[in-house]
């Protein structure tokens, strides 16, 4: 049985305890301790700032060009907080319950708790760094509501609330650079993790610019390298996210959780062709204003402006008329696909529904939309050609977060002592699906006020180690293994390309591991994951060597890492009975095509071991326990 | 649509480059630029030849990692676009694209299409922020802000870093990049008091890196794929001579 190590105490007193009992690190002993943080996120980037001010060595590593290309950049809707600013009857613990009902029952309700109770101090926190948030004319924060939610709780800055976020991190991050308390490796790329007697000790990094193989030790590790939803391929993901750095510490023994919770945005623009490479997301907050129909005939050709209102299913209002366009992101995904195999789908490939504006712009004028949504309408426009303004928007879901991942305790520490996984990296606050806006906000929360802490709690007693040598057995052998792969991908010399395994492995998941799962389809999955793997391992082509710039042989290190994590996926999906959140088994649902929960036999966390390359992995359980929640059926009706 | 690409190919910063042609045929005209450029490196994995280096992540405009100079222009033929948010609609078939890195005194080629921006970074560390620590900020409805100011604010910190006005600047100038930072902190209240050592810091900064003057072409705004304002420039000058005066220089 796994222990999350939980404080003592009623919920509202749980961190405000650990606070007060754990154990702190003296000025002088943090400049004696070196910390490694992974990634330059939302999350990496306050994480490696924070520990920098506090006065440990910090050293950051991250694969783009600069700190400020993280993906969180491109969050668009905005973050949560409790505020209550718009005294609509918020406060901290709707926002958690929300968060919990959001993630149908499967977070910890400690963790969940504490993220909602230190949102205010996020957005203290970006305002005091610069961050421009909408204002009301009084000089006051401007709220909107957000999916899943009955208060506007939302802060946001136009849709560029994630970039705006992400730059106030960079901001302090830079500055942390420029004293000298932080030292940052761009360009570089976590191929090993350093284990030394059951502890984190380092990682071996290649210079994407060189190819030179490097060993970076510490007293702690930070792993903040994003989610893995990329794992589709065709995804809202960069196209460098990866799981690689999250995959190389499974394999030396930390835990991954729900790793088969991924939630599909509803609002993306739908795939045109094969060449394509990305998915591009429209934020949610559209559906503020924005009305989601299909035709109510199939297969009806006729232009979008030409069907009149009786003759259109506006299916969400239909079928949640509580919150209507607003359903949770997990509910809106699947009723968009149900749409679509109905063969309602619409645009030219018929796989999409709409997204209409028509009555909003009738009742607030195109001017109030326009500032709104005015640089999304944009962005719709010139990647479509197409103006929301005139006719709807076509948008289909597509795979965006992973609420799984490494499985980590109330302090943030995966099972590897001295390893710590924050962001999306973590698996935690959003249980089986998250609720939009929470996660800039977890993000934030993980790395400006949790790690920060809790890191003092175990580097306490490890003031008198040391310097960590590089000059090991143990980093020896991991060099030797990193090395040793990188090897091997050039030596296949077969016939194709990385991208194309990815491409591959992407229609798999989709297909077998996607919105919705039945367990013929998950064994079909597995199957063909084993295959492509194989095939991958045989018929690889990477052009080019180790030590120069080689885009390819990254993303051959990559793939190879998502065709090992594909199978726990399936794994993951093909043993929990049940449906919750994202995790849609069609077995497992009401008359009416709702998710089907089975409390009583898995009312826990899978989080699983990694037992051997290609063997079946080992299952740990978390128990969840509610406390003050009693777990109900999640219903937006 | 068919296209002739004209790729500038470098092996590393220190060997010299050369253009080398390639020629693409059906190519779907909905896909972007970038994607282009991912269907010719197929094309070359396939015939044994070494893929042509280019940075992009985000593919949707918004993370400044991607940058072409495209026929002589940073991204292409259109005002205010990414290159990875340039279509392939907005070509001929038939057409001969030349497609070069982003080229600027302070910029490095590292490979083929791949720059060195980190000169960027640099001028941002030596005052691209507002000294917070973690923990200490008040409460965020204590320090009231106009609406406008909020929206002014904004639309200079909408800057995504990629170097698009450093590219097309004729003096290879980073003003426009560094002065949206020092006008986002010099309109908000947050900024108030680190306001002159900032400009001052930011400017020595840039100077130190090796980038150009501003002679005020305002090439650099028609090119943001952010629309930044040359007014931001404006203001940047202001803040130095205003600082100079008042004597934190």
């Amino acid at each position: 049985m796994l222990n999350a190590k939980i404080p003592d105490g009623p919920l509202e007193k749980k961190w405000k305890n650990y606070q007060e009992h754990c154990k702190l690190v003296n000025p002088a002993n943090k400049k004696k301790l070196d910390v490694i943080v992974i990634g330059t996120g939302l999350s990496g980037a306050p994480a490696a700032a924070t520990l920098g001010e506090l006065g440990y060595n910090v050293k950051v590593f991250f694969f783009q060009d600069t700190a400020r290309r993280a993906h969180s950049v491109a969050a668009q809707g905005g973050i949560n907080a409790s505020k209550n600013y718009q005294n609509d009857g918020d406060n901290v613990f709707r926002h958690f319950y929300d968060t919990l009902k959001g993630g149908d029952f499967r977070s910890r309700e400690a963790n969940t708790y504490r993220l909602a109770e230190i949102s205010a101090n996020v957005i203290d926190q970006a305002v005091a760094q610069g961050v421009p948030f909408a204002r009301e004319y009084g000089g006051v924060l401007a709220n909107r509501s957000f999916g899943g939610v009955q208060v506007k709780r939302t802060f946001y800055a136009q849709g560029q609330t994630g970039q705006q976020m992400l730059l106030g991190a960079y901001s302090v991050l830079m500055r942390q650079i420029g004293l000298g308390h932080v030292k940052s490796y761009n360009r570089h790329e976590m191929l090993e993790l350093v284990v030394i007697d059951g502890k984190a000790r380092g990682i071996i990094a290649r210079n994407l610019i060189t190819g030179e193989i490097e060993r970076h030790s510490a007293h702690a590790v930070i792993l903040a390298s994003g989610g893995y939803g990329k794992i589709y391929y065709l995804s809202t993901l960069a196209i460098g996210s990866n799981a690689s750095a999250a995959w190389k510490a499974h394999r030396k023994g930390a835990f991954m959780a729900g790793v088969s919770w991924v939630q599909f945005h509803p609002t993306c623009l739908p795939q045109s062709g094969d060449y394509q490479s990305k998915l591009t997301l429209m934020s949610e907050a559209l559906r503020n204003d924005g009305r989601i129909w299909v035709p109510k005939l199939k297969g009806d050709d006729r232009f979008p402006n030409d069907i009149p209102e009786e003759e259109r299913d506006y299916y969400l209002e239909r079928k949640y008329p509580a919150f209507g366009n607003l359903a949770p992101r997990d509910i809106a995904s699947r009723s968009a696909k149900e749409q679509i195999d109905a063969g309602k789908g619409v645009g030219p490939n018929k796989n999409a529904v709409y997204l209409d504006f028509k009555d909003a712009i009738k009742e607030y004028g195109a001017e109030e939309i326009g500032d709104r949504y005015g640089n999304l309408f944009r962005m719709y426009e010139k990647i479509t050609g197409m103006s929301p303004y005139k006719q709807p928007m076509m948008i289909s879901p597509a795979a965006h977060f992973t609420m799984g991942g490494l499985w980590v305790d109330y302090e943030l520490m995966t099972t590897i002592q001295g390893l710590y996984a924050v962001g999306e990296a973590n698996f935690s606050d959003h249980g089986a699906n998250r609720l939009g806006a929470n996660s800039l906000l977890q993000a934030s929360v993980d790395g400006y006020f949790i790690v920060p802490v809790t890191i003092g709690n175990y580097l306490s007693n490890e003031i008198r180690t040391g310097k960590i040598p590089t000059d090991t057995p143990e980093f020896d052998k991991a060099e030797e293994d990193a090395v040793e792969r990188l090897k091997k991908f050039i030596s296949i010399k077969g016939t194709k390309s990385a991208e194309y395994y990815h491409k591959q492995l992407g229609k798999i998941m989709f297909h077998h591991v996607g919105v919705s799962r039945n367990k013929k389809g998950i064994e079909e999955g597995i199957k063909l994951i084993r295959e492509l793997r194989e095939d991958f391992w045989t018929n690889l082509k990477v052009p080019g060597g180790i030590y120069e710039v080689n885009s390819e042989l990254e993303k051959a290190g990559r793939v190879a890492d998502f065709l090992e994590l594909a199978e726990l996926m399936a794994h993951d999906a093909y043993d929990r009975d049940e449906s919750c959140g994202a995790h849609f088994r069609e077995e497992y649902q009401t008359e009416d095509g709702e998710a089907l929960r089975n409390d009583d036999e898995y009312m826990y966390v899978s989080a699983w071991e990694y037992t051997g390359y290609g063997k079946t992995p080992k299952l740990h359980k978390e128990e969840l326990t509610f406390e003050v929640v009693k777990p109900s059926v999640r219903s937006y009706k | 649509m068919n296209v002739t690409l004209k790729v500038w190919r470098q092996k590393n910063s220190k060997s010299k480059g050369h253009f080398e042609t390639y020629k693409l045929n059906d190519l779907n005209p909905d896909m972007s630029f970038l994607e282009m450029l991912d269907v010719l490196n197929e094309q070359l994995i396939h015939e044994d030849k070494i893929p042509v280096e280019f940075d992009s992540d985000c593919r949707e405009g918004i993370c400044g990692q991607c940058g072409l100079t495209i026929n002589g222009r940073p991204n292409g033929h259109h005002h205010h676009t990414t290159t990875c948010q340039m279509h392939m609609r907005h070509f001929e078939d038939g057409d001969t694209i030349l497609v070069e890195p982003l080229r600027a005194s302070a910029f490095t080629v590292i490979k083929d299409l791949k720059v060195d921006r980190s000169a960027m970074d640099r001028i941002m560390q030596a005052g691209g922020f507002v000294s917070v620590h973690t923990g200490s900020a008040p409460d965020a409805n204590s320090l009231p802000i106009g609406k406008m100011d909020a929206e002014d604010a904004f639309d200079s910190a909408a800057c995504i870093g990629c170097g698009t006005c450093i590219a097309t600047c004729k003096n290879s100038s980073a003003a426009l990049f560094t002065s949206a930072k020092i006008t986002q902190l010099a309109t908000l209240p947050q900024g108030e008091i680190e306001r002159e050592k900032r400009v001052v810091a930011m400017v020595d900064a840039m100077d130190a890196e090796g980038f150009g003057s501003c002679t005020n072409t305002e090439a650099c705004e028609m090119e943001c794929p952010q629309e930044i304002s040359v007014t931001n420039i404006a203001r940047m000058n202001f803040e130095y001579n205003r600082a100079l005066l008042l004597g934190k220089k």
